[in-house]
């Protein structure tokens, strides 16, 4: 199966060794070769000296779910040369520092000894060099290996050198001395290997966290509130180097805020405050931080405040698997806080949809006056994906909501035939009109709060008018799901009986396991989820089909818990197919809970 | 019911401040806290403060927590912004909002429940950033929205009504303030308009973050005799450490006080605060001597009031984050988005 450009090699390392940027040279050279490429960062709650994989899997027909297999592994941590040669097919490769030579119980694999800590003993008398050297001595091997572009990959040591320009010379020193050995050793290049290719052409190389702070500059906002958690931490970072570039005025001003709070709690409470008072303004954690955030997201919910959310999710209950992924956080997401409160959230698939969505975010809450959570993992948030540029429209502008000025407000009678009262549906879309403070001298204030309130934003214990916000707050969900974007729907087979529902980032596995399905005649018609509240495509699409797989990477099928109640889809309807072992999925899990339900037999025989 | 709206008719002959605006333009709606509450009085001393500073009453947000203190920003400016938040959580809105529009005025308004249990990290990371406002404890002792329970500022000797005794010592609010870096801080008396009002229009006028703990017995579930924040106690034991005058930049300068016994303390908008020492020991802008000045009263019983601390120039959050002059709200989306041809030279770096 595997071959030219399409391979999955993986690297075992030790945290905290220095192995991460040569890895990630490897990984951006092929990229930059116009080859798909799919890193995955597999890596433990820790700093140093655990564990750490690095998985990239070589795809010229663009797949790049994970895929189990490993045809080349470089085993560079003797912790765990067990499971890392089990884990290579029948006929692959392991490559392996052979300072200290050992035997390696399996003959279906060809060893690749490398005397790497030996030549770098030799080369360099700094112990600290000796030991970072080393990665890039296994990258030249496989430069000869893989049949690497060498040039190309001096450009991505340059690139992830700047500023310290006078270690080039002897990072590719490094390179050139693994790749000679190789050269002179063994048989170069391997039957898998590279070659230039399309498929990357005009793609970027990014991770999730990256686009989405860059899609909170683009959305113009201005205060950001977090608190440190994996894997989310990235994307508050990105927003600040982002906008330590983009947001300084010629005085040497910052048009930004940032506060690293004490906890979710004051973050969320931040970011809140900043929305009340016109900012556009977001909070980024992961599940534990949703877990303390509810309280205020209720109040947001209930005394409608716009405020931007990105919940980079990983594996829960409770602390978890903090470095592994999940879609874990639906139901509690979708609810978040007591009372009857609903919220409005956003499925990206890759980076460009973290960008993208992340900036549309701030225009849905602004729109809608409420929480909008943008629904990220850490496959997306902290991987590196090969994916579509950003794209911006010049002519956008900002949708800034129903925010009333001074003028609007003195004449708000003349246009509206009404007087303004904060939480009146003028319009009958639900939305009241909303004003700042510090906007009028006499009109306009209200007192904002979380007990219940009438639609003049006046306290009220009368059941009738607190029933009657309720149902007006309810109502702005049907508004919203008007607005929301739409599913993106592929239909193979018109009068097909089977569909599959998916979202996020199990995306490049689900159209993997789609192709491979259609090729052993299995037409499946599928729809990607991209918001909650469902649009209606999402109630047409089930209404087309017999069952319908909800494919999600949770225990407890919560996507699909939410398509029965939201939707009211017939859960009999709805089969799970879950996983949630914290590892981003593969393309042979989608295919196989299909075709063991459609054709058990043969999925038995396979 | 219980939202009750003020009449707003006006009497011709009410005096008006320098923006033509009555006492009544400060009020906000019938308080329905209990009848003699010290929140009541505070929140009257606030509306005289911000009548007679001739604040434009629309250019401040009132934000708060949860419990009866919280509920008094409805009782005043009612042509006030106000955000009534959750439990302990005021100082991060107020944060979020001064970080949002640095050109308001911030007054936050808390509990002791509210500021020394559930929201004492928040107060002490607000204190932390700097954040430009005013912050005010009505401190009664006790939780009064949820029935009378102990809070963490009630004296150790000091009893329930029912006459429990209270086991733990309390949170001193006022030293936590200052050696977190409160730039302002000050104790004063709901029952002490004398004192609280200046107290206040310098706090409002201060630039950082300016504390006042404003001892407000709580008529029905802390005012009995043994109580030490009853109205009795902390009239027989209130222990002023000076005595003052606030004067606004723009009054003319008369000098009532005594030199020698006098120290004048100037506020970022040149308005000042003349204190006369009654305690001729007591220099506000040394931190250490306030310190001491609270704990040594207390060791005698005695509630240390006053303004306590002051420095006199302290940077805030907006100075430290060196963030734009303009407040954030109103930068035009213009400056914020960077645009295509940016991220067309972003998308070429990630190529
Ligand atoms: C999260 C949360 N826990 C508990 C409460 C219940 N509660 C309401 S007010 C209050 C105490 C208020 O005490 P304090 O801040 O001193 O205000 P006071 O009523 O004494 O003025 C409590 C515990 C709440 N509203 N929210
Ligand atoms: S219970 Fe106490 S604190 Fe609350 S309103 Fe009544 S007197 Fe004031
Ligand atoms: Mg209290």
């Amino acid at each position: 199966m595997s071959g030219i450009n399409d391979f999955v090699v993986k690297f075992a390392t030790v945290n905290g060794s220095g192995s991460a940027s040569a890895n990630g040279i490897f990984a951006k050279t092929l990229f930059r070769m116009g080859i798909p490429v799919s890193p995955k960062n597999i890596f433990p709650s820790n700093i140093q000296g655990l564990p750490t994989w690095y998985e990239v899997r070589v795809s010229e027909a663009g797949y790049l779910g994970r895929r189990e297999g490993i045809d080349l592994m470089v085993a560079m941590n003797p912790q765990t040369f067990k499971e890392d040669l089990a884990e290579v097919v029948p006929g692959g490769w392991l490559l392996y520092d052979s300072t200290l030579p050992r035997v390696w119980p399996r003959e279906d694999v060809t060893i690749i000894g490398v005397p790497i800590a030996e030549m770098c003993a030799a080369k360099w008398q700094d112990t600290r060099q000796r030991q970072l050297f080393k990665n890039m001595v296994y990258v030249g091997a496989l430069t000869a290996l893989l049949d690497m572009d060498v040039e190309v990959l001096k450009s991505a040591v340059v690139d992830q050198l700047k500023g310290k320009e006078k270690l080039v010379a002897a990072n590719m020193e490094a390179v050139a001395l693994g790749r000679e050995y190789a050269c002179k050793n063994f048989d170069c290049p391997l039957p898998i290997r590279v070659r230039h290719a399309d498929g990357a052409k005009g793609k970027i190389l990014v991770s999730g966290n990256d686009a989405a702070g860059l899609g909170a500059i683009y959305a113009g906002a201005t205060v950001c509130a977090w608190y440190p958690i994996t894997p989310s931490t990235s994307l508050a970072e990105a927003f600040e180097r982002h906008a330590k570039r983009l947001r300084i005025t010629k005085e040497g001003r910052r048009l930004f805020g940032i506060v690293q709070a004490e906890d979710e709690l004051a973050a969320i409470g931040v970011a809140i405050g900043g929305g009340w008072n016109g900012a556009r303004a977001f909070t980024a954690t992961s599940g534990p931080g949703i877990s303390l955030m509810s309280e205020f997201l209720g109040l947001a919910y209930f005394a409608e405040v716009p405020v931007v959310l990105f919940n980079i999710q990983r594996g829960g209950p409770s602390t978890g698997m903090p470095t592994r992924t999940q879609q874990s956080d639906i139901i509690s997401c979708a609810y978040a806080s007591h009372g009857d409160t609903k919220h409005v959230l956003l499925f990206p698939a890759n980076p460009t949809e973290c960008f993208a969505m992340g900036a549309e975010a701030f225009d849905l809450a602004e729109r809608l006056q409420t929480p909008v959570i943008v629904m990220s993992d850490l496959d997306i948030g902290m991987n590196e994906w090969v994916t579509d540029p950003f794209a911006w429209n010049e002519a956008h502008v900002h949708d800034r909501g129903k925010v009333l000025s001074a003028e609007q407000l003195e004449k708000f009678k003349e246009l509206k035939g009404k007087d303004w009262g904060r939480y009146q549906d003028v319009d009958a879309d639900a939305i009241p009109y909303r004003t700042l403070p510090g906007t009028h001298p006499t009109k306009g204030a209200f007192f904002t709060r979380g007990t219940s309130h009438d639609e003049n934003a006046r306290y009220t214990e009368d059941g009738r008018a607190h029933a009657r916000v309720l149902d007006r707050i309810r109502r702005k969900f049907d508004t919203a799901q008007t607005l929301v974007p739409k599913p993106e729907v592929a239909i193979k087979d018109t009068s097909g009986k089977t569909g599959l529902i998916y979202f996020g980032a199990t995306t490049p596995a689900v159209r993997e396991a789609l192709d491979l399905l259609e090729r052993e005649g299995v037409k499946v018609n599928a729809l990607r989820i991209k918001a909650f509240p469902f649009t209606r495509d999402v109630v047409a699409f089930c209404a087309m089909h017999e069952r319908v797989f909800v494919v999600e990477q949770n225990r407890d099928a919560q996507m699909r818990s939410l398509l029965m109640t939201e939707a009211e889809i017939p859960g009999a309807k709805l089969i799970p197919a879950l996983n949630y072992d914290g590892m981003p999925l593969t393309a042979a899990f989608v295919y196989g809970a299909v075709l063991q339900r459609l054709q058990p037999a043969k999925a038995a025989a396979e | 019911m219980s939202y009750i709206a003020k009449p707003s008719a006006h009497h011709p002959a009410l005096p008006k401040n320098a923006l033509g605006l009555t006492h009544r333009d400060y009020e906000g709606t019938m308080s329905t806290l209990c009848a003699g509450c010290g929140h009541d009085s505070i929140t009257a001393a606030l509306i005289e403060a911000c009548f007679e500073m001739d604040l434009p009453a629309h250019r401040i947000a009132k934000v708060s927590g949860i419990g009866c203190s919280s509920k008094a920003p409805t009782y005043f400016l009612s042509r006030s912004h106000g955000f009534n938040s959750v439990h302990g959580r005021m100082p991060s809105i107020t944060t979020g909002a001064n970080l949002a529009n640095r050109d308001l005025v911030y007054i936050g308004v808390s509990g002791d429940g509210d500021t020394a249990s559930i929201g004492l990290g928040q107060f002490c990371h607000a204190i932390r950033r700097r954040v430009n406002m005013t912050y005010i404890v009505m401190n009664n002792g006790c939780y009064g929205l949820t029935k009378g329970q102990f809070s963490a500022t009630n004296d150790k000797t000091s009893p329930s009504k029912k006459g429990d005794a209270n086991p733990f010592e309390a949170i001193d609010l006022c030293q936590m303030a200052i050696q977190l870096g409160a730039g302002f801080v000050a104790r004063s008396f709901s029952g002490d308009k004398a004192q609280l009002i200046p107290l206040l229009k310098a706090a409002i006028s201060y630039w950082g973050f300016a504390f006042l703990d404003v001892v407000s017995p709580c008529v029905t579930f802390n005012n009995h005799p043994t109580s030490t924040k009853s109205y009795d106690y902390v009239r027989a034991h209130n222990m002023a450490v000076d005595q003052l005058d606030f004067i606004e930049e723009k009054e003319e300068i008369t000098a009532h006080y005594a030199e020698g016994t006098s120290v004048s303390v100037t506020m970022h908008d040149g308005s000042r605060l003349v204190l006369h020492k009654l305690d001729q020991q007591h220099d506000p802008r040394d931190a250490d001597a306030a310190i001491m000045a609270i704990r040594s009263n207390a060791a005698k019983g005695r509630v240390a009031t006053g303004l306590l601390y002051v420095n006199e120039t302290q940077q805030d959050m907006h100075d430290i984050l060196a963030t734009d002059a303009r407040a954030l709200n109103s930068v035009p989306m213009a400056e914020l988005c960077p645009g295509v041809k940016a991220l067309e030279a972003i998308n070429a770096r990630l190529r």
